[in-house]
């Protein structure tokens, strides 16, 4: 790995060296390096580009790394990445991708990412998207995740877009059964002519699933941003989904969360607020001795924190 | 020392807010009463910078700081605590006293300065600043962003406002403690009696003017007496 590449894993996944634990790394298309432990497979597919991470039932404290970098101007690749998480397991997921562009062509990586979790499995996954490079290529990445949680599993994402990526469109996808709980926290900040679409869906499916979708965005420059929710509640279950975000400069941004009801004891809360950054908070920390610009970037850094 | 040179400041090209105040403040601990919307707060941000008189001067020690904005008065050694603590989304506790501080603080700094203004610490430590803290939580914690400053000059706009008594009766001990140990000017917007009783000089602003200075002995016999209760009432009363 050359440092460009390096520098992109320690941004996307926090990985100086080789992480511990099982882990894929793929780079330009291709995968460089791969371990598997007793309890976590890694196997390249078959039919299509992407691996199967099989994790066996009882599983406690492990973790999977499975960034991809791109340094190549104009690689553009589909991705698909599958999860079997076996019931009673308890693991850490760490994906993420970083593209580094200094060419004219576009770079692009779909990850099309699918879990499946079994009874009671307990996942927390962690998602970074970073883009960078001094070239006039676009670098573009649409995630998926589709998420299947069967009876009492639970699964926490964390998804953080913070630079570089001038189009993205991400799309996450659930089902949950009796006792399900999701959790899914979006960080997203988009400058210059970027653009950014959320699209969530989610069906509650089995009585008293949870979910709680939690977005908080910073819209600069001319960008846009866009935020779709549709949240079924098709049993006794409770939902919460909200869409915050700071808007700045001649940005634009848009929240359209939908939630339906089912059932009569279907609980569904949406909140969304847009807006710009109160005076007020930049004339407190304005008092405290900072610039109006050191100010703005606190309560930023604060916001996506 | 803080001078105020005939500052006045007025909405509308017409309307007066401050006419042509002029008062020197170089006692310890200094209150500014008065009748509300008689000017107090506004003069308030006028020596912090948040609002730009339409004329006069500001001196501090010495100093013309007229021109200054709020980050450079910030970095002579103003500090300013609002009337309506602001909310941040994201920011923690710890996070508003080190940006206060200048410097990098331990949790054990930190904790020091919050039990100070009587927050049980450890627990405040990690907390965002917003709606989920009371209005008497928020409001110590805005005064122990201004300890953790310990500038020459700190302005506090009525601590009192929008808490419980029972809130308010510790903070009075709060003031009390911060008049003993902080060197330095406190000035207090203020209309607490227990305020203005440990108050080195009082400046009382009614209707945009300085109406009186002076020690408590000499202004607030004066301040009990005069009517500033309701003139409707008082008409009532005289009929």
């Amino acid at each position: 790995m050359d440092s460009i590449q390096k520098n992109l894993l320690a941004q996307v996944a926090d990985l100086h060296e080789v992480p511990e634990g099982a882990y894929n790394i793929r780079a330009n298309g291709a995968g460089v390096s791969r371990n598997t432990t007793a309890n976590i497979d890694i196997v390249t597919k078959t039919d299509k580009d992407g691996i199967d991470i099989i994790i066996k039932p009882g599983t406690k404290n492990e973790s999977v790394h499975i960034p991809v970098v791109l340094s190549q101007s104009g690689i553009q690749e589909s991705v698909y990445n599958d999860f079997y998480i076996g019931e009673d397991a308890d693991v850490t997921i760490v994906a993420g991708c970083g593209i580094h562009n200094c060419g004219v062509d576009t770079s692009k990586h779909a990850g099309i990412h699918t879990f499946y979790l079994e009874k009671n499995a307990k996942v927390r996954y962690v998602e970074k998207h970073y883009g960078e490079g001094d070239g006039n290529g676009e670098n573009i990445m649409d995630p998926v995740t589709i998420v299947h949680l069967a009876e009492n599993a639970h699964l926490e994402m964390e998804t953080t877009q913070i630079k570089g990526i001038d189009s993205t469109i991400r799309v996450t996808k659930g089902d949950l059964a009796e006792g399900a709980f999701l959790e899914v926290r979006e960080k997203i900040m988009t400058h210059g002519k970027q653009y950014a679409k959320t699209d969530f869906a989610i069906d509650m499916n089995g009585e008293n699933c949870k979910c709680n979708l939690i977005s908080r965005s910073v819209a600069k420059g001319n960008s846009k941003q866009e935020f779709f929710s549709v949240m079924n509640g098709n049993a006794a279950c409770s939902g919460h989904s909200e869409c915050d975000a700071i808007i700045m400069d001649g940005a634009c941004v848009t929240a359209s969360p939908q939630l339906t009801a089912n059932n009569i004891d279907a609980n569904l809360i949406h909140e969304a607020a847009i807006g710009k950054i109160a005076g007020e908070q930049l004339i407190k920390l304005m008092t405290l001795g900072l610039t109006e610009q050191e100010a703005e970037e606190q309560i930023i850094q604060g916001f996506l924190k | 020392m803080l001078e105020l040179k005939n500052i006045s400041y007025e909405v509308d090209g017409n309307k007066e807010i401050i006419k042509d105040i002029s008062v020197k403040i170089e006692d310890h601990f200094v209150a500014i009463t008065g009748p509300n919307g008689g000017g107090k707060s506004t003069l308030a941000k006028i020596i912090a910078g948040i609002v730009t008189p339409t004329g006069g001067q500001i001196l501090l020690d010495g100093e013309d700081i007229t021109g200054l904005n709020i980050t450079e008065r910030a970095k002579k050694g103003i500090s300013f605590a609002f009337q309506q603590p602001v909310h941040f989304k994201g920011l923690t506790v710890k996070d508003l006293i080190t940006i206060a501080a200048g410097k990098p603080m331990s949790v054990t700094e930190i904790c020091q300065i919050l039990s100070e203004v009587g927050l049980c610490a450890r627990e405040y430590v990690n907390r965002e600043i917003n709606n989920s803290l009371s209005g008497g939580e928020l409001k110590r914690i805005e005064i122990a962003m201004i300890k953790a400053r310990g500038t020459k000059l700190s302005i506090f706009d009525e601590p009192e406002a929008g808490i419980d008594l029972w809130s308010f009766n510790s903070l009075i001990k709060v003031f009390e403690k911060m008049r003993d140990e902080i060197n330095g000017t406190i000035l207090i917007i203020s209309h607490q009696e227990r305020i203005l009783n440990i108050a080195d000089k009082i400046i009382v602003i009614a209707d945009g003017k300085l109406e009186n200075v002076g020690t408590k002995e000499e202004v607030l016999p004066g301040l009990l007496h005069k009517a500033t209760a309701c003139s409707t009432l008082v008409e009532k009363n005289e009929r």
